[in-house]
């Protein structure tokens, strides 16, 4: 018999704190997995953000910066811009990327900043306990929206995936969700190509991974993700928003 | 013929593996509890399993290896 | 001795930076600094070094921080109001053990404030500025050779210290023209052990970072970052003495208040009144001794300042308030006169003792 699955070696061996059952655990493993495949751990620097992944520094084993809440993309730049040959990425959460570093995230996005982004979005904030987040759904009941999200007075959920695929620059942006096992070979899939894409110096990769809360949400771990599925993936529909390279070849 | 192993001090009794077994084979034990507290995930019917590695798949704390 | 040319202050500083090895210079357009920005833009491309318009002055900071982590040298530059934007990043800088270089020309505030020069920022520059308990090693240039030197220097002691550094001047020194002479300025290299490079398969990872949920350890971490400010305080002091030996009054002055404070005091010698200047030039370390050793012979302290009276708290603490210290100042953009400093140096001499 020989080992057909373990856990990665591009993660340490600190257990992770994550809540029981929270989706965070399979995205690093597939962050994770891609950089084995690739074998670019020894060159690869990781920035972790604020928010319930800020001790991801801890779990990969290759170098890692913690950033400043939503500063990943612009602290990523300075990294890669420092050192062209190695790989960088960050991984970021809901507020993180899409409320307080909006403007770090568009703009290198718009400079097709040759960067890997995982973007983890749960529609809360987890770590300061549960409040709305950018991505938070209409109606959504939270600390901050305890009678469900207005959107008169709240606004809109932010669909991070559709406004940076609005750009010229980014060579690529999928959004995947971690809900069941078929979903998650293709969150694998998807964040592996985001690696590769900035190995083959193609530019600006983002992967937005539709993932879960069960503590915050109120729910079970099996019931979250039946809400993914229910009410996330229908107003963040997956998918594939931009693939520059794969668009030419059809041209 | 597979084998898994839990590393069962790290479960955190979440149950996605459960939900993720297509041949139901994964239960929470109910007589046990871990270091953490939990109630660790375990296989009932080693013979049974077919190695498809969707309990491990789904599992976000890595704690599950899949022989095979 | 090199050639000496002709330059703008913030092109000196430029010019030093490059040649002291930063290869890499992360800014956000703002008055009164743009010239090194410009500097920068022309020059980093044609020697293969990295220029970077951010989209915001917090963007920039990070980026500084993102590159310090590498180990490599890197420098931002704005002015008052783009400063008070980087705090957040410089507090991170700080709390990191980054080395760094942040230049502050500063003009006048509080707020959007104008864009005429200021020392305005003092508290901000040697107090911390952002959150949290740290230093910033703080050097104030008094002309356009020093603008060179200056950022030279402050590369080396951040460096050498794993202390970000910022270089204190304020419109008037970024726009001044003077010969400067930039050569034989080369980047001194330090060992950087702690940079993240990628592991190279060879060593237990690198983590830049300043977050230590363990109250414990993070108490223990300041406490062993306050060792290295002490070292820091111990051996770096920079001041310049001037016309001190036989002083009875004291003029305290840094940046362009000290020019302007040099004139006064020539002029009152030529009165026969015996006053001298300590122009500091490290800000932090604030250069105490030479104060205390003023206060056992001087009847009193001026300190000249473009703000509502900032350094005057800490050159009192300096000399345990044994002296009378007088304020002499303009703020808002306005510089004071040597005539006007003349005028308090008159005052004390004047009053009994």
């Amino acid at each position: 018999m020989a080992v057909v699955f373990e856990k990665p070696k591009a993660l340490t061996d600190a257990p992770f704190h994550y809540c029981p059952g929270c989706t965070h655990g399979i995205i690093h493993r597939l962050v994770a997995e891609a950089i084995d495949e690739l074998g670019i751990e020894g060159k690869t620097v990781g920035v972790a953000p604020v928010g319930c992944a800020v001790m991801a520094y801890d779990y990969f084993a290759c170098d890692m910066v913690e950033a400043a809440h939503g500063r990943a993309p612009a602290v990523a730049t300075g990294i890669k811009r420092a050192l062209p040959e190695n790989i960088v990425f960050t991984y970021q959460g809901d507020g993180d990327l899409a409320s307080i570093g909006m403007a770090e995230t568009v703009h290198a996005a718009t400079r097709n900043e040759n960067i890997t982004i995982i973007f983890v979005n749960n529609a809360i904030y987890g770590m300061t306990g549960g409040q709305m987040a950018p991505t938070s759904l209409p109606g959504q009941v939270t600390q901050t929206s305890p009678y469900g999200r207005d959107v008169k007075t709240q606004g809109f959920p932010i669909k991070v995936s559709e406004l940076l695929s609005s750009l010229d620059a980014p060579e690529y942006i999928e959004r995947v969700a971690v809900n069941n096992v078929k979903n998650v070979n293709k969150a694998k899939k998807a964040i592996k190509k985001a690696f590769q894409n900035q190995i083959e110096g193609k530019g600006f990769s983002l992967v937005e991974v539709v993932s879960s809360c069960p503590t915050n949400w109120g729910m079970t771990p099996s019931k979250a993700l039946q809400w993914v599925d229910e009410k996330m993936i229908p107003y963040y529909p997956l998918g594939v928003y931009r693939d520059k390279s794969a668009e030419k070849k059809e041209d | 013929m597979a084998k898994l192993t839990f590393n069962s001090d790290l479960c955190k009794g979440c149950g996605l593996c459960v939900d993720a077994c297509p041949k139901q084979l994964i239960v929470l034990a109910k007589d046990k509890i871990n270091a953490k507290g939990h109630s660790p995930a375990e296989i009932t019917d080693q013979e049974k399993c077919i190695g498809c590695a969707f309990c491990a798949t789904m599992c976000p704390d890595c704690i599950i290896t899949v022989e095979r | 001795m090199g050639e000496k040319v002709l330059m703008k202050g913030n092109e000196a500083i430029a010019e030093a930076a490059i040649k002291a090895g930063c290869r890499h210079y992360f800014g956000y357009p703002i008055t009164p600094q743009t010239e090194l920005a410009a500097y920068m833009a022309k020059r980093m491309p044609k020697i293969g070094g990295v220029f970077l318009q951010a989209e915001s002055e917090v963007a920039a900071i990070n980026m500084v921080y993102g590159v310090a982590g590498t180990g490599k040298r890197v420098m931002t530059s704005s002015s008052s109001p783009g400063v008070s934007l980087k705090q957040e990043g410089i507090s991170y800088i700080a709390g990191a053990d980054l080395p760094a270089l942040i230049v502050n020309v500063q003009r006048g505030g509080p707020g959007l404030g104008g864009i005429q020069p200021s020392q305005s920022d003092y508290f901000q520059a040697t107090k911390g500025g952002g959150h949290g308990d740290y230093r910033l090693i703080v050097l104030a240039p008094a002309s356009v050779q020093e603008m060179a030197d200056l950022t030279v220097k402050g590369f080396d002691l951040s460096d050498k210290y794993c202390v970000p550094a910022m270089l204190l001047a304020d419109g008037t020194m970024g726009q001044m023209m003077e010969p400067v002479d930039l050569e034989g300025i080369t980047e001194t290299k330090t060992e950087k052990p702690w940079a993240v490079t990628g592991t190279e398969g060879k060593r237990k990872h690198n983590i830049v970072n300043s977050l230590y949920l363990n109250p414990e350890k993070l108490e223990q971490k300041n406490f062993e970052r306050y060792e290295t400010y002490k070292t820091i305080e111990q051996n770096e002091c920079m001041w310049e003495s001037f016309m001190m030996d036989d002083a009875e009054i004291c003029v305290v002055a840094f940046g362009i208040a000290a020019r302007v404070s040099k004139n006064a005091v020539v002029a009152a010698r030529k009165e026969g009144i015996k006053v001298g200047l300590i122009r500091p030039i490290t800000l932090w370390p604030f250069p105490k001794a030479p104060l205390a050793q003023a206060a056992d012979k001087v009847k009193g302290f001026i300190s000249v300042e473009l703000s509502m009276g900032q350094m005057i708290e800490d050159v009192k603490l300096a000399i345990d308030c044994r002296k009378p210290v007088a304020l002499c100042n303009r703020t808002g953009g306005m510089i004071p006169t040597p005539e006007q400093v003349l005028a308090s140096i008159r005052n004390m001499a004047k009053e009994d003792t």
